[in-house]
């Protein structure tokens, strides 16, 4: 079943008129014929839509910056944003040393009331001496939540302070929950500061070794990075840092010394990507390393980039061995899966890469969106000198920085990268709306209302999306898979992940349990022999 | 596993490390969605609302509907008056609840919104209703957010209509799980006497897959009972912490007298809540629940060389800790170190008192966190941990066998659907502390050692 403009029209009567005007441009059904097409993005939730948004702590001490392994990471203000950002993402990490790994730690500074009326400056500075004394770490972060900006504590002044006392980096990161219209304030707040404070603090001047690259936009849920790493170690590179997932602050601060970045998470990262670009000359590439062919297509790109033969034959001689192990696999899963839909509607980037893993599982994504995206990340970049900010967008400072006159340096010369960028995406990133079919649907900022309605007119086989959604799927006999959390499974980056998601989805599709939803004697008449003859009477 | 927490404590006051209780509004949503077609509203940041729905669904797998006012700097500046007047048309335009029960957030509570004059100035469709109820994150926990919204209910919703009280008893529960408020209603139904019990989340959280989802499910106390409540003969309120406010608020109301008795987690707390129900109305108790209480009694004696004399460390929300600490006691083992991260001298006070009878000397902490109950642990060892999920790491950290018990739990399933209160749910905590037990005996078992019959 497709949907069409009307049919869409009926969906959104529901709404009060302000609601329908507003959530009409947050909704395209892809029309190849029109060209491009426009979509809403990156602009306020209604108040009393039941969202799937979370804040800007989120994007920035939930996303970014959290996972970085080796840091304290210090929440300020009452307890609850530090308890549930705390474990819940599955951004996994190992340490050499285990005291240098504080990923199984809460740090709260659990304002009370008389913080809230008092300032809370005080009890953070002691927050900070006493996990100084305790954790020994090699820096520290401190995150901002919603009351903190409205009392005023200055937390970039009590971090400075603190820098003083222990001679260690103390990253103060004002991302109030309440600032931008969704997590995606908070990804940009990290990375400037990131940018500002941490990437080019360390020492080294080159890259210890051939084929250097950074990986941009990583988290490692599930162990995906590790998976991601596994391949490209054996192809030969070297991998500096990954932002930021099993990431550590002691790489970062040498990401400089890359000679390109990859960028997996557009939305989250590209700020990194652009500032390394214009500081150190470092181009990006955008990869995606979810389904066997972008990954496949990604690494190409890499050596492309690099153009030695060598490692060009060394890239394929690993895509032949993966691909011959894991295809036979691969196809098994085929069978279970092919000729269904699906429905794909995750935070920023994955809403997009998963499409290309489906489609290699004969599943058609045929409704897909982003919760805290930008237009760009649908309509490519190219869009983004049309991009109109707004009020809410300005409040967001951008970092500007300029080539460091000691460590810039072109990494290729301009008519390489002018001839590359023909062939790859470098310094591109073309968007979801461009890889989607004709009368599919691009919904931004998705709610429960519309999930309902639009699940009830293209019946998908399988939902992707988040634990906020997931059981209400569910109940509807449709199964859900979390793409933010791999239902606790994964890694499903690269080709080992492919395999696993597969298996996870046909797993999903196969499960005996869906057959139990109606009891048996719903089914059929208990008795058919007497109705039968209770009607000849 | 937790390698830089060290034996030795160092005194903190800078706030908590690895904490043992989360915010208020968590738990004002939670209450929220006992009542029956009511969507629960956070007033703050859309983060807020995002991070509950998602704790909540992952402790009972089951959606967790709720809205947001969706702050932006603007409405932080200037108040969230417009947010709230939009969303409350919006809800009820869009998800048609039959009552709406907003709870503030820190954001909301610093800029200080006065939610009652906005609520009166709202646009509500004739029939439908709004309550709300103060939840500043930044006082008491996710247990003073539930207490609250309960309050709030009666506040709002208790009338006395009748000149005489009716034979028909309030049961508060408290922040348990929906199988809890399931037994408790079916203890109270054996016992041949109507009740009310507000909240109460079963039908709502372990609503049963039917192929058809539906934003309101079946269950949740009506609102035609909640007003109803102010004509009941008495209230119960189980677990102070939980749900005192709202039955010293129905006394103060509505004039139902209100008996505060522990969460009945355990043989004395069941028996109390029995003898409660006895004493106000005349009651008899029938052999079933008799019955059970033997049952009960039976394994007990039965299994007591399991677990007799093992020392547990238990952490949680003060009004579960105190009736399992209370339990473990009649079972014969020795709490060590007791704590919850809620403040509250009561905690302290209940707990010292049962050590005391007992004769037993053990730490016992209001407002601690996890990293001190960890570090007690290095210091005194135990048999045995009982709490949330996050004591695992712990657990792991100091090889413990390790009950999970209490809100939230995210890595295990079913817990939601069982009771742990009335006699059967103490049957299931033993077959939980006994099965603990004795896997670790099966695993540090030398062969020579190994058991068939234990």
């Amino acid at each position: 079943m497709a949907i069409d403009e009307k049919m869409l029209e009926q969906i959104l009567n529901k709404y009060p008129a302000k609601v329908k005007r507003n959530r009409k441009k947050h909704i395209v059904i892809r029309d190849i014929e029109k060209g491009a097409q426009e979509i809403e993005a990156n602009t306020r939730t209604i108040p009393g839509i039941i969202t799937n948004r979370g804040c800007a702590f989120a994007g920035c001490k939930g996303v970014v910056v959290g996972p970085l392994k080796d840091m304290v990471h210090i929440v300020h203000g009452p307890v609850g944003c530090a308890y549930y950002s705390w474990g819940t993402r599955r951004n996994k990490a190992k340490s050499e040393n285990p005291k240098e790994n504080f990923l199984n730690y809460c740090f709260s500074t659990d304002m009370q009331e008389s913080d809230i009326v008092f300032g809370g400056e005080k009890k953070l500075a002691k927050m900070i001496d006493e996990v100084v004394e305790i954790f020994h770490p090699k820096a520290i972060s401190v995150s901002a939540t919603c009351p903190v900006g409205l009392i005023g504590d200055d937390l970039v002044a009590v971090a400075k302070a603190a820098e003083k006392r222990h001679g260690i980096q103390v990253l103060a990161f004002n991302c109030e929950g309440y600032k931008g219209v969704s997590q995606s304030a908070g990804h940009h707040i990290a990375n400037n500061i990131l940018m500002e404070k941490v990437i080019g603090a360390g020492n080294l001047e080159e890259a210890p070794s051939k084929y250097s690259i950074n990986i941009l936009g990583e988290y490692n849920i599930g162990g995906d990075s590790w998976e991601i790493e596994r391949v490209l170690k054996d192809i030969g590179y070297h991998v500096v840092t990954v932002m930021t997932g099993d990431g550590s602050y002691e790489e970062l601060k040498n990401a400089h010394i890359a000679e390109l970045n990859l960028v997996q998470c557009h939305r989250s990262i590209n700020y990194i990507a652009e500032m390394l670009e214009i500081k150190y000359g470092t181009p990006w590439l955008k990869v995606n390393f979810i389904g066997i062919e972008n990954t496949i297509k990604s690494l190409r790109n890499m050596a492309q980039y690099f153009g030695d033969p060598e490692l060009i034959q060394k890239t394929e001689e690993v895509i032949a061995r993966e691909t011959a192990r894991i295809e036979p696999v691969m196809a098994q899963y085929k069978k279970i899966c092919e000729g269904k839909t699906a429905f794909c509607f995750v935070g920023g980037s994955r809403g997009h890469h998963y499409q290309g893993l489906f489609a290699e599982l004969g599943v058609e994504t045929i409704l897909a969106g982003y919760e805290f995206a930008h237009r760009d990340d649908y309509e490519g970049r190219d869009i983004i000198p049309e991009i109109k900010s707004d009020a809410d967008s300005k409040n967001i400072p951008d970092l500007h920085v300029t080539p460091d006159q000691r460590r810039y340096r072109l990494k290729i010369s301009d008519e390489k990268m002018a001839e590359l960028k023909k062939r790859i995406p470098l310094g591109n990133y073309k968007g979801m709306i461009s890889d989607m079919k004709d009368g599919h649907v691009i919904v931004d900022d998705l709610n429960h209302f519309e999930t309902e309605e639009f699940i009830k007119i293209l019946k998908p086989d399988i939902f992707a999306s988040g634990i906020k959604d997931k059981y209400v799927v569910q109940k509807m006999g449709i199964p859900s898979k979390q793409l933010h959390s791999y239902d606790y499974s994964g890694p499903y980056a690269g080709f080992n992940g492919a395999v696993k998601f597969a298996e996870d989805i046909s797993m999903a599709f196969t499960s005996p349990t869906w057959n139990f939803i109606t009891p048996p004697w719903k089914n059929k008449p208990l008795l058919d022999g007497k109705i039968v003859d209770e009607e000849a009477s | 596993m937790l390698d830089s927490t060290s034996k030795q404590i160092v005194k903190r006051s800078g706030g908590v490390i690895n904490p043992a209780k989360t915010c208020q509004p968590i738990g004002a949503m939670y209450a929220a969605l006992g009542i029956h077609k009511c969507l629960p509203h956070s007033h703050g940041s859309q983060g807020c609302c995002s991070y509950h729905r998602m704790h909540l669904t992952r402790h009972f797998r089951d959606p967790i509907m709720a809205s947001t006012s969706s702050f932006t700097e603007g409405a932080s500046v200037f108040g969230g008056v417009a947010n709230l007047k939009t969303a409350i048309k919006n809800v009820f335009t869009i998800y048609d609840p039959d009552i709406m029960a907003i709870h503030t957030t820190c954001l909301s509570e610093t800029i200080g919104d006065d939610i009652p004059s906005i609520i009166k100035s709202a646009e509500i469709p004739e029939g439908k209703l709004v309550i709300h109820a103060n939840t500043p994150s930044y006082v008491g926990s996710h247990v003073t957010g539930f207490s609250n919204m309960v309050k709030g209910m009666i506040t709002y919703l208790a009338e006395v209509d009748v000149e005489e009280k009716k034979q028909q008893v309030n049961v508060i529960p408290g922040f348990v799980n929906p199988g809890d408020m399931r037994e408790i209603k079916r203890i109270v139904k054996i016992m041949g006497i109507d009740s009310i019990v507000l909240p109460d989340t079963s039908g709502v959280l372990d609503a049963p897959m039917t192929g058809e989802y539906t934003m309101y499910p079946r269950g949740g106390t009506k609102i035609e009972e909640i007003k109803d409540s102010g004509n009941s003969l008495v209230t119960l309120a189980l677990g102070s912490f939980a749900s005192s406010d709202a039955a010293k608020e129905l006394k103060r109301k509505c004039n139902v007298p209100e008996v505060s008795l522990k969460t009945p987690i355990g043989v004395k707390a069941t028996d109390e809540l029995i003898m409660s129900l006895i004493k106000k109305f005349n009651k008899e108790v029938p052999y079933e629940l008799e019955e059970e209480r033997g049952q009960l009694v039976d394994i007990m004696t039965d299994t007591h060389f399991h677990f007799h004399g093992k020392t547990v460390a238990i952490f949680g929300d003060p009004d579960i800790v105190i009736a399992l600490t209370e339990y473990i006691l009649s079972l014969g083992m020795i709490p060590v170190h007791v704590l919850t991260g809620t403040p509250g001298g009561a905690f302290e006070k209940e707990i010292k008192a049962m050590l005391l009878e007992a004769g037993i000397r053990a730490n016992v902490k209001a407002a601690g966190d996890l990293m001190e109950l960890h570090q007690l642990i290095k210091n005194k060892p135990v048999d045995l941990l009982i709490g949330n999920t996050y004591g695992k790491y712990i657990a792991r950290a100091e090889d413990l066998p390790f009950v999970r018990i209490g809100f939230p739990i995210l890595d295990r399933s079913v817990h939601s659907y069982l009771p742990v209160v009335g006699y059967k749910g103490a049957m299931r905590i033993i077959e939980m502390i006994s099965n603990a037990l004795l896997e670790r005996a099966d695993r540090d078992a030398a062969d020579e050692d190994f058991e068939l019959v234990m």
